[in-house]
């Protein structure tokens, strides 16, 4: 019974029968829809054409919404095309899909240049908004610091040790392991190239003076950025697309002291730590691979170490630490709160978060960079 | 009852469900027989969802046996599964549309992957199944994010409708809807099942919507079916909970308004 759907074309005096049978369903639905455009191509060819359905074993959405196609491309003008045969229970689906208005045509695009204009216009806005954007999470951070420091009551203490945990405490293996390993490949490089000048000692004044003042904060930074930022920003957005940030706010909670200030706070005082132990791993792997490759015993290496730097290269590194930590906190926080219904937004925004922390992280070192050299540091 | 075993879609039989310690679903029995419309109740946090997510494949069950279509889950081979995925639809809590495709890719979603049919057609089946549950086809073009949580709902069964299926589990599907939306939902699933043949298996704790759309009700208790039948069956039932829940403020309120037309 269930057998290929057919539709017959039987002459009924000056008109047509087209006699429909087999199974209208959805699995023949490729198979009806060449039917059916073939049979669409009788329209006009005679006054009056019947689609009969009498012989239809089953029918679905898809067949009588077919069904009804044909019957509106074979019905124009004069020639009224009519369904014949419907049963009982079948009549009140066909019915259903007589309502369906026909689908207007798909509107044609804009001129050809007039999409990259428009595109080029979009991203330069969007640019001028994330530096306003930022600036303006940046004046929320402070105000609701002042706030703190005006009413330390306020300051929720327990939040900000959880992030600590999380951003500080748990990121501490990976930290130390990465920074370990690039202190380890830059002293082997700089061995490797200085021995031809015969100057190897020389690779750990380098060392010293790459990982506390460079090397070591930014590790750090982009580590954190893509290790926290991120998390940050996809916390804040799927809090924001289930409306719970609406639901503190209705609270008469401060989304800002609830939520991003002891993730600042936690990232402030995370920055320093994690800088400090990477610092210290990455010398500790450049002062193994010295000793093991270059043949510089630890003894000479810490005495030519304590020559080579100051307090001031271990400050300059320190100081742009919590700067880094800042900015990595505003980039995830503003990103987290401008995501919008769909994961494909958070997706997006948590991309972002990570993309900008690192460019940001880099400019401002550039900036550090400048400021440091004039005021002779 | 052979009779009827015969003609199950569903056959739940000893299925046991366990979290950690506790036993949600208890040596389950149930079955749901074709062309009908089955009101699943129970108190919140009975395992209502649970049973559904069972049967469905979402949770695993500790031991038992389900078969839908005549065909045991446990035993079948990917293909066998994928062609019982197809016959079934499945109208989720929140929706579970996704929300990064508009309402018409959301439905036409599982029609593309299934069949391969021109984009007219698609777009003519989207409006037409919008029309169906309802909405007007100008909603196509919107994501989720930009809908009413009614219009989800509809969107979510326009999807779950999507591909003609025979069997349709709906978790609670009138929840969060006006009234009138509730009684027209309710009214559709009705008509649906009658003129696609649908099988409905629908949780649900809208007392009008078990009054107005169920043929036959079961009742979760304890992790076992306490009570299946009618509507006069349930109310005629002397378990504790069976009579606060049909016989109750709000239940009283429901069979009042209703007797006139009943």
């Amino acid at each position: 019974m269930d057998g290929n759907p057919t539709l017959e074309q039987i002459a009924r005096g000056n008109g047509l029968a087209l006699c429909a049978a087999g199974s209208w369903t959805a699995p023949f639905a490729p198979v009806l829809e060449r039917i059916v455009a073939e049979a669409e191509a009788l329209s006009g060819t005679r006054p009056n054409i019947s689609i009969d359905v009498s012989a239809v074993a089953k029918l679905d959405t898809f067949g009588a919404w077919l069904i009804e196609r044909l019957r509106r491309s074979l019905t124009q003008g004069d020639a009224e095309a009519t369904i014949a045969g419907l049963s009982a229970n079948y009549s009140s689906l066909v019915d259903e899909v007589r309502r369906v208005k026909d689908p207007e045509p798909a509107q044609g695009g804009g001129l050809g240049l007039r999409a990259p204009v428009e595109r080029l216009g979009r991203s330069v806005a969007g640019f001028v908004d994330t530096i306003v954007g930022l600036v303006a999470m940046a004046g929320a951070v402070m105000a609701a610091m002042l706030r703190v420091l005006l009413h330390p009551g306020s300051f929720r203490l327990t939040s900000t040790i959880h992030h600590l945990e999380q951003v500080c405490w748990r990121a501490v293996p990976i930290v130390m392991l990465i920074t370990f390993l690039i202190g380890c490949i830059v002293a082997q490089q700089g061995i490797f190239h200085f021995r031809k000048f015969g100057a190897d000692v020389f690779v750990v004044d380098m060392l010293g003076v790459l990982v506390l003042r460079e090397l070591g904060v930014l590790l750090v930074a982009i580590m954190v950025a893509g290790r926290s930022g991120s998390a940050y920003t996809a916390e804040l957005g799927s809090m924001k697309m289930r409306e719970e940030i609406d639901a503190l706010r209705t609270m008469g909670f401060d989304p800002i002291d609830v939520l991003i200030m002891p993730r600042m706070m936690a990232l402030v005082l995370a920055m320093p730590i994690l800088t400090f132990l990477g610092v210290v791993a990455a010398l500790y792997g450049g002062g193994l691979v010295a000793w093991l490759y270059g043949g510089v015993d630890p003894d000479a290496f810490l005495l030519r170490l304590r020559d080579a730097i100051s307090i001031d290269h271990f400050t300059v590194g320190m100081i742009k630490a919590p700067v880094m930590a800042i900015v990595i906190g505003i980039v995830a926080c503003v990103e987290g709160l401008a995501v919008e219904g769909s994961a494909e937004s958070l997706g997006r925004h948590t991309t972002a978060s990570v993309v900008k922390g690192i460019f940001f992280v880099i400019v401002m070192d550039g900036v550090f960079a400048i400021f440091f050299a004039s005021i002779g540091m | 009852m052979a009779v009827e075993q015969a003609d199950a879609i569903i056959r739940v039989r000893d299925v046991t469900v366990r979290f950690g310690a506790t036993e949600v679903l208890d040596k389950l029995d149930l079955d749901v027989k074709r062309g009908e419309i089955l009101g699943f109740v129970g108190p919140s946090g009975a395992g209502k969802s649970v049973l559904t997510r069972t049967i469905i494949g979402l949770v695993p069950k500790v031991s038992g046996q389900i078969e839908v279509f005549g065909v045991d889950l446990d035993a079948a081979n990917a293909k066998e599964r994928r062609a019982v995925e197809r016959r079934w639809g499945i109208l989720f809590q929140q929706g579970a549309l996704f929300s990064s495709l508009t309402v018409a890719q959301n439905i036409q979603f599982p029609v593309r992957e299934y069949l391969k049919l021109s984009q007219r057609l698609l777009d003519e089946i989207t409006i037409a199944k919008l029309g169906m549950v309802g909405l007007a086809p100008e909603v196509a073009d919107r994501f989720p994010s930009e809908l009413s949580g009614g219009m989800i709902k509809r969107v979510a069964l326009a999807r779950a409708l999507a591909l003609d299926p025979e069997l349709v589990f709906l978790d609670e599907p009138t929840s969060g809807l006006d009234p009138i939306g509730a009684g027209d939902f309710d009214e559709l699933v009705r008509t649906l099942q009658r003129t696609l043949g649908l099988t409905v298996f629908m949780v649900t704790h809208d007392l009008d919507s078990l009054h107005t759309a169920c043929d036959r009700i079961a009742v979760l208790g304890d992790g076992k079916i306490i009570a299946a039948g009618t509507m006069a069956e349930m109310k005629a039932s002397q378990h504790p909970w069976l009579r606060s829940y049909f016989h109750g403020k709000r239940a009283r309120a429901v069979v009042g308004s209703n007797t006139g037309v009943v």
